[in-house]
């Protein structure tokens, strides 16, 4: 039998739960910041001792395995380098065509490097936070890569903290290209049971597709920069009797490993 | 139960929203995140009273939300309801038995994460669905019907360290003992 506590608690519930969805969007959003704030101590500490951790595997760290990454690195920055030199002599030649044409000159990207500090606690949800803001220059809808490939998109933006919604979500299709035969289509879901795997849709019916053909982000939509790697080819097959085809796609980037991003600050449609 | 205790339930639904969001071991192994705020609410139900059932719904729905897509207090709901169903039956239930735990745990991780994605769906809202739900959900009530029991032995062992046992009364009585000695 309810008694009059019960009917109290059933109402302040029903009550808080009717006011807090329907609020407006932008209301909701900084209320919900402003209650995930409060784990900011949280996020800190498991910092620091992420730091802690780091500076104590580096200190056991041996001179002879110092002196070989440094060796390693160094071919390596000399490699970057040689391939640096050749590529703005390929930039500056394609600013000149650029301008021969009267086509409106590329402008580099700019980056800022973030770190991933949680993921959804909800399964049925694709998004991970990082810890640049507003303060960073964030706003939504910027392109957020790794060092693989895309990532995903800045879905929501606080002052210190930012959402970003992972490639395959349900908020986060990409017009993306197929290198050899460009093909467009565009990125959707994730597979049912391989999380590294997305559906490349809207392919014309006589896409010539095969396993290993590289996909890149297309430009077209004006949210991503053209030319990021998104992945490759897994397999294609024809839909819609014919009138069609889909492509599964493996990503490049590693989402179930994700530890540093980079936010891509470019201008539409580049 | 004591203040003590229902601040330490706020406290852990705080801590356990955290971990879920920041430690991605258990995601990777088996491909789905555990919930262990249903186990809390059995936990909170069978040992504190109704105004702590309510806080720890509320709380512990909002601090979800608010580090997840979900819409904010769309969580709260089905914790409640959880929560308040076990309350109103609290007396018939034999709370340190370790069947009835289980058995407790296994409907609420069950029930919560189903009610929750059939109020973001009736919501107009688009969560990831697909076979592999199937598997998480799976993860979800087995992750919690194993969490729960452990929950009721964590919170006793601080139960047992914080707060002070009542001295048991015992039928002797000092000022009733026949004094047995020999007449002089």
């Amino acid at each position: 039998m309810l008694k009059r506590p019960h009917y109290a608690a059933i109402g302040a519930v029903v009550l808080l739960t009717l006011v807090l969805l329907n609020l407006p969007s932008h209301t909701a959003a900084r209320l919900k910041l402003a209650v995930g704030s409060l784990f900011l101590p949280l996020f800190g500490l498991a910092n620091s001792a992420d730091h802690l951790a780091n500076k104590a595997g580096d200190a056991i760290t041996t001179r002879t395995e110092l002196l070989r990454q440094n060796e390693s690195l160094r071919r390596e920055n000399d490699d970057l380098k040689l391939q640096n030199m050749q590529a703005q002599e390929t930039a500056r030649e394609n600013a000149r065509l650029r301008q021969l044409v009267g086509w409106k000159p590329n402008k580099p990207w700019k980056f800022k490097l973030g770190k991933v500090v949680l993921r959804d606690p909800a399964n049925w949800w694709r998004t991970v936070q990082i810890d640049l803001g507003s303060k960073d220059g964030l706003r939504p809808n910027l392109a957020v890569m790794n060092m693989d490939g895309l990532v995903g998109r800045v879905s929501s933006v606080g002052l210190m903290r930012s959402t970003v919604v992972l490639i395959g979500g349900a908020d986060c299709k990409v017009a993306a290209q197929v290198v050899e035969t460009r093909d467009t289509g565009v990125i959707g879901a994730t597979d049912q049971f391989d999380k590294s795997l997305v559906a490349l849709g809207f392919l014309s019916p006589g896409a010539k597709l095969t396993p290993g053909q590289t996909v890149i982000t297309s430009g077209v939509g004006g949210f991503f920069p053209s030319g990021i790697t998104i992945g490759k080819i897994a397999d294609s097959r024809q839909i819609d009797f014919g009138l069609s085809s889909e492509a599964r796609v493996k990503l490049s980037a590693n989402l179930s490993a994700l530890d540093e991003v980079w936010v891509v600050f470019s201008e539409p449609n580049q | 139960m004591s203040t003590l205790n229902s601040i330490l339930i706020l406290l852990f639904a705080f801590l356990a929203v955290f971990c879920e969001s920041a430690f991605s071991g258990f995601r990777n192994l088996f491909g789905a995140q555990i919930d262990l705020l249903p186990p809390l609410m059995v936990y909170a139900a069978l040992s504190a009273g109704l105004p702590t059932v309510t806080a720890t719904a509320v709380l512990g729905g909002l601090f979800f939300d608010s580090l997840s897509a979900n819409p904010l207090g769309i969580t709260v709901v089905p914790l409640f309801i959880v929560g308040f169903l076990i309350n109103m039956q609290r007396d018939l239930i034999l709370r340190d038995q370790l069947f009835a735990q289980t058995v407790l745990g296994l409907s609420a991780s069950a029930f919560v994460p189903a009610c929750t994605l059939l109020l973001l769906l009736t919501g107009g809202h688009a969560p990831m669905l697909s076979w592999f739900t199937v598997w998480q959900w799976l993860v979800m009530t087995v992750g919690g019907t194993v969490a729960t029991p452990a929950l009721f032995l964590l919170f006793g062992w601080f139960d047992h360290m914080f707060t002070f046992r009542s001295a048991t009364e015992m039928s002797f009585r000092p000022d009733r003992e026949i004094r047995r000695s020999r007449r002089s």
